[in-house]
């Protein structure tokens, strides 16, 4: 079966898989543009995405409901943010620092907690079947979609429009690129950095249970192999645009899936190098998209890289 | 739709102190409805803290504010806002990322949760077309030159509803006629009794011009002020700097013209974010003379010096130091004697944690005296120097151990300029060397560029005060957008003319 799509096969299957694993590269990615819009960076989403997917799971398993999983995830991820939050407005403190150790802190404090719940297996979140029409089993597959990602398009849009005809949209910006002004406004650059900081950790922990709860729909240890922090990277190659976050994401996705689809067509040489593809191409984006001439374009000037 | 009147402004007994240091006491000042008012003050005489205190900024030690008769509390800028003072800062508070109109709506202290961009549009243009100042509301703020910028600052305030105009130092980034322009305007509309403005500025010739009444400050005390009409020149400057005139410039050495010392040749520098800052800049500067460079700040000086100084590689171009290739590399600067006075030095050429003498010696710490056989330093060297540069330059700093952030701005600035004349330059480039320095320090800081130029020095001179050319270069160039589009003798230079080459080329 595969062997007669050949190509097209793995064509499809990467296609597929783009659109599957993209997820939670567009949530983190949309949560950290957020957060970064408002002049912070946040390294510790991957933390969160592992906190997510952990808590996702358990709360899944425990109450048979992966929505409320879904839900409780964000709101640890929210937790997380609102920890990084706190801790970065003490006098002197470095976000970068904060990011790291909360990024080992997460991972850690879910390997912990999670140990009960990589047997017992929880009920997936379902997905949308918009493959109905094909024939083929490949094209179904690849056209199963889980309502996360259409959140994630929407979510996408969302952002944009809230980011440029919002009072919340403009305040954001204005103290992520000119902290004097927003000083000089009146508006409390610690309260706005804290919501935009939880903001940005509730979608990386939603992102982080789409990877326990739909795809890959375990909870394991080796869960997120540095999706959170790739992207993060992916930011700044998308210029903190939502929309370029969506694109970006699916590329991600692709890159992700390239290995699994592969094997599908039954090519197995190579395959961890295939495996590499994301962190390959992660190495290569930010190479070819920063300089040692000049800052990067479109940063928000109150994030610590822009300085 | 008509406007409200400003009202009756009195600040009583306004106080402030930072621990130790009172740098405001007991101030008052009255804004009747349309004043033009000055607060004339050298730096650090207390100005900003005045209207800071006003503005809700700081929170003062003693004093109050009357509206109209009515005692306010001003806890913060949006009280302030709500009593129609509104501030113009020295430093632009615009988004540089976003439009105009974005920029103008995000003052409203009432900005509703979901933006209606047409309603918004609607007034904003209403409220543009009775303004003598026209902008494009889909401009990016980033993309604006300093006086648009400075215009939009001031149309911000007044589209907000602000009746109380405070500028600080507003004129600080624009070229003469733009500054003209801007106060013009603002100076018409206070005597139609649209709006009181409230000019910090040290600047004499504006408080003349433009103000009506003045307040002088010195070390926080208000020392005199009135009616500007019956103050001659002679008074304002002896109540702002406390003697009875202003230093005299530095003597001028008549010396012979020389052949090029420093030639700079179709040279190319780009910015921070790639752009071309500076281009294809080809000038030269004899042994003995000073150079100046005019213009508006952010018209490729900054990238100029930097990459004469050897911070930023330039794109393309040569620099001659004497007629031969120059690369600024440590053993090149060392031999030709090419050395920078840059702006900001305590950000550009100092390092703040170390102390004052290391910092003196970081163009000599590698050679004997103070180093030593097998890499070491000497200690006692290094303090020698220091105290002999302490001493020679006059910089008041605790000793030769002091941390450099100790210093205040006019040290540091004595600071790089003793380490950088110390070994008698062959060129000198400086820029800004006065730039937030009272009469005195600057007066002898110009002193020492005059010296540096008398004793055969060529001087690469980039001032963004016209008045600090016109006292010291023996010829002028303007730069704009990168160019050098203008060059006049000092003997023949017209301020006006040179004013107005810095806006534009035509």
């Amino acid at each position: 079966m595969n062997g007669e799509l050949g190509a097209w096969g793995a064509m499809i299957a990467v296609v597929g898989g783009a659109i599957r694993v993209s997820t939670p590269y567009l949530y983190v990615s949309l949560g950290e543009t957020l957060t970064e819009k408002s002049g912070r960076v946040n390294l510790g989403l991957e933390g969160t995405l592992v906190m997510g997917a952990m808590s996702g799971y358990a709360i899944a398993y425990l109450t048979g409901s992966p929505w409320l999983g879904v839900l409780v995830a964000g709101a640890i991820g929210a937790g997380f943010g609102l920890l990084h939050a706190v801790v970065c407005s003490l006098p002197r403190v470095n976000d970068i620092a904060v990011g790291i150790a909360l990024f080992l802190f997460g991972t850690g404090l879910a390997f912990f907690l999670g140990k009960p719940y990589i047997q017992p297996s929880a009920p997936r979140l379902h997905h949308l079947a918009l493959g109905w029409w094909s024939a083929s089993p490949q094209i179904r597959v690849a056209l199963e979609i889980n309502a996360l990602f259409v959140a994630g398009i929407v979510l996408a849009l969302a952002l944009r429009f809230i980011l440029a005809g919002t009072r919340w949209g403009l305040v954001v910006r204005t103290v992520g690129d000119n902290a004097d002004a927003a000083r000089a406004l009146g508006y409390s650059l610690r309260g706005v950095r804290t919501l935009a900081t939880m903001a940005g950790g509730f979608l990386a922990g939603v992102g982080g249970s789409f990877l326990s709860l739909y795809y890959p729909g375990t909870w394991n240890e080796g869960l997120s192999s540095g999706q959170g922090l790739m992207a993060i990277a992916l930011v700044i190659f998308a210029r903190w645009n939502p929309i370029h976050c969506f694109w970006v994401s699916l590329l991600f996705g692709a890159a992700t899936a390239l290995g699994p689809a592969l094997q599908s067509i039954g090519y197995t040489s190579n395959y961890y190098l295939f495996n590499a593809a994301p962190y390959v191409l992660t190495l290569g984006l930010l190479v070819w998209s920063s300089s040692p001439r000049h800052a990067l374009l479109g940063a928000p000037s109150e994030l610590t890289i822009s300085k | 739709m008509s406007e409200p009147t400003p009202p009756l402004v009195d600040v009583r007994g306004m106080t402030k102190r930072f621990g130790a240091l009172t740098a405001l006491d007991d101030v008052s000042l009255r804004l009747a409805p349309g004043a033009f008012h000055a607060i004339l003050g050298e730096n650090g005489a207390g100005k900003s803290t005045l209207v800071k205190c006003m503005m809700g900024y700081h929170r003062p030690d003693a004093g109050h504010v009357l509206v109209d008769g009515q005692e306010h509390h001003v806890g913060g800028p949006r009280d302030a806002h709500r009593l129609g003072f509104g501030m113009v800062y020295q430093h632009f508070t615009l988004v540089p990322s976003m439009t105009v109109a974005e920029n103008l709506v995000l003052g409203k202290d009432d900005l509703p949760a979901v933006i209606r961009w047409d309603v918004e549009r609607e007034s904003m243009k209403a409220f543009l077309s009775r303004m003598p100042f026209r902008v494009d509301l889909d401009r990016t703020v980033g993309a604006l030159a300093a006086g648009e910028k400075q215009k939009i600052e001031i149309l911000k305030q007044l589209f907000l509803g602000r009746r109380v105009l405070i500028l600080d130092e507003p004129t600080s980034v624009l070229t003469p006629d733009e500054a003209d322009q801007v106060l013009g305007v603002l100076g018409e509309m206070s005597r139609d009794g649209r709006v009181t403005v409230v000019l910090i500025t040290h600047k004499f010739r504006e408080v003349e011009a433009f103000a009506r009444e003045v307040t002088v400050l010195r070390a926080g005390r208000r020392i005199g002020g009135g009616a500007v009409t019956d103050l001659t020149r002679a008074d304002l400057v002896a109540m702002m700097i406390g003697a009875a005139s202003l230093p005299e410039p530095a003597p001028r050495a008549a010396l012979a013209p020389s052949p090029a010392m420093l030639g700079v040749e179709g040279l190319t520098v780009l910015d921070d974010r790639g752009l071309t800052a500076v281009r294809e800049v080809s000038l030269a500067v004899g042994a003995g003379e000073i150079l100046g460079v005019a213009g508006v700040s952010g018209n490729g000086q900054r990238e100029l010096v930097e990459a004469l100084a050897g911070q930023r590689r330039p794109e393309s171009g040569i620099v001659r130091v004497a007629g031969d290739a120059y690369r600024p590399t440590r053993g090149q600067i060392r031999r030709r004697r090419v050395f920078v006075l840059p702006e900001e030095p305590s950000r550009n050429a100092c390092v703040r944690q170390m102390t004052v003498a290391e910092n003196l010696a970081l163009r000599s710490f590698d050679r004997p005296p103070i180093a030593l056989a097998g890499g070491f330093l000497s200690r006692q060297q290094l303090r020698a120097q220091g105290r002999e540069l302490i001493e020679r330059f006059k910089i008041r700093a605790a000793g030769p151990d002091a941390r450099l952030d100790t210093l205040s701005g006019g040290n540091v600035q004595r600071t790089v300029l003793a380490r950088e004349l110390s070994e008698s330059p062959k060129v000198l480039v400086a820029q800004n060397p006065c730039a937030g320095l009272d009469v005195a320090a600057t007066a002898e800081i110009r002193g020492r560029i005059m010296a540096a130029r008398n004793a055969g020095a060529a001087v690469l001179l980039l001032s963004e005060d016209l008045d600090e050319l016109m006292e010291l270069a023996d010829r002028i160039v303007v730069m704009f957008e990168g160019r050098l589009v203008y060059e006049t003798a000092r003997a023949a230079a017209d301020p006006h003319v040179i004013g107005h080459s810095m806006a534009s080329h035509l």
